[in-house]
């Protein structure tokens, strides 16, 4: 008499403590990596020049951090949570008066003549001390990017309604198809043009 | 034989565990998907910072990692407190990393080699005269995109 209802059920007891092995292996053999950070190119190191470029004092937006992790914004003590407000301001003041060659149509700063006159001329000026902390400095460096790309943000919103930090992370990644690319590198490299990134950097100093 | 006899009592049955192997490999494949494998054993601390502002980085084969930190407690006694550089696997001094982005730059292919970024994974608690240091090993031998690792969150936590 054939045996009536399903067939035996395979045993499957073991296959838990197969799955658990794997995975304790890929536990132990693998991290969770972390891939991204602030992107930064260092000046390359150049032959002294017998005439450095003159810089006019207000293009220079200088930032100094002790080793107390303490801010001297252009000389005065600053809070580092008003620091991007501060670089925002002076990147975007716009103080060359209209008409001249360095004049800036799409500032929305105080167009003051004691700070900097168009955003291709600022440059921020970074200082450290050799026993500021990593962490600080990081903040710091956040807070400057953090400026440019809100100007950057509010650019591109005007010009192409879109985010350049959006606009950007499309063009830098490799999934993006070639034609996408090209018609973004093009909107990338004009926003970049209207605010080109210029922090430099200084040696470090090692007194206080 | 009645119809309705009574099955014989055979005490609880067994907890049905079919789907246990199921969960578990699903566990296994989100770790298969997010991780990757290590490529060398961390010996320092590496707490990294955070950053709002942050970039993903590109494909991995384009990166040269640098570590810095503290070593970690088994290797106190030995290598003290202070961070350390580690390159591949060992503790190294400000004055390698150079010969290390050279040696790590040509084993790449000839056409990557002039768009490698070199990723600094710092711990927060280093100093920036360490940093310095090896920024200018890497400005020596011409290395200048760099990228700091960092967490994404936000950047006024470090401060604490």
């Amino acid at each position: 008499m054939p045996r009536r209802g399903a067939p035996p059920e395979v045993n499957a007891g073991s296959m838990a403590d197969i799955a658990f092995l794997l995975l304790i292996f890929f536990l132990v053999t693998t991290t969770i990596e972390t891939d991204a950070g602030l992107d930064r190119m260092l000046p390359p190191i150049e032959p002294p020049t017998e005439n450095p470029p003159i810089i006019k004092e207000k293009n220079i937006f200088t930032v100094n951090i002790n080793r107390n992790g303490q801010l001297l914004v252009e000389e005065e003590i600053t809070d580092i949570k008003n620091l991007r407000q501060k670089a925002v301001a002076f990147l975007d003041n716009g103080g060359a008066p209209s008409g001249s060659p360095e004049f800036c149509s799409y500032c929305k700063g105080r167009r003051s003549p004691d700070s900097s006159d168009n955003p291709t001329k600022a440059i921020i000026s970074l200082k450290n001390d050799r026993e500021t902390k990593y962490a600080t400095y990081i903040t710091v460096q956040n807070e400057l990017v953090g400026a440019y790309n809100e100007l950057r943000n509010r650019e591109a919103q005007r010009l192409y309604g879109r985010d350049f930090t959006d606009m950007e992370a499309d063009y830098l990644n490799p999934e993006t198809p070639s034609s996408v690319k090209d018609e973004l590198k093009e909107k990338v490299q004009r926003i970049q043009e209207l605010f080109p990134q210029k922090l430099s950097e200084a040696e470090t100093s090692s007194t206080n | 034989m009645s119809k309705f006899a009574k099955k014989k009592d055979a005490g609880l049955p067994a907890v049905n565990t079919a789907s246990l192997p199921d969960i578990v490999f699903m566990l296994l494949f989100f770790f298969m998907t997010v991780t990757v494998m290590k490529d060398n054993t961390l010996k320092v601390e590496n707490t990294l910072p955070n950053a709002s502002e942050t970039k993903k980085l590109e494909k991995k084969d384009r990166i040269i990692y640098i570590y810095v930190g503290k070593p970690t407690s088994q290797y106190t006694a030995k290598f003290g407190d202070e961070a350390r550089i580690q390159l591949n696997d060992k503790f190294s001094s400000p004055s390698d990393v150079g010969n290390y982005v050279l040696e790590e730059r040509a084993k790449k292919s000839q056409e990557l080699q002039n768009v490698l970024t070199i990723a600094l994974k710092v711990d927060k608690s280093a100093n920036m005269g360490l940093i310095s240091d090896i920024k200018q090993e890497l400005r020596k031998v011409n290395a200048l995109k760099v990228n700091y690792t960092t967490y994404e969150g936000d950047a006024f936590t470090n401060l604490q």
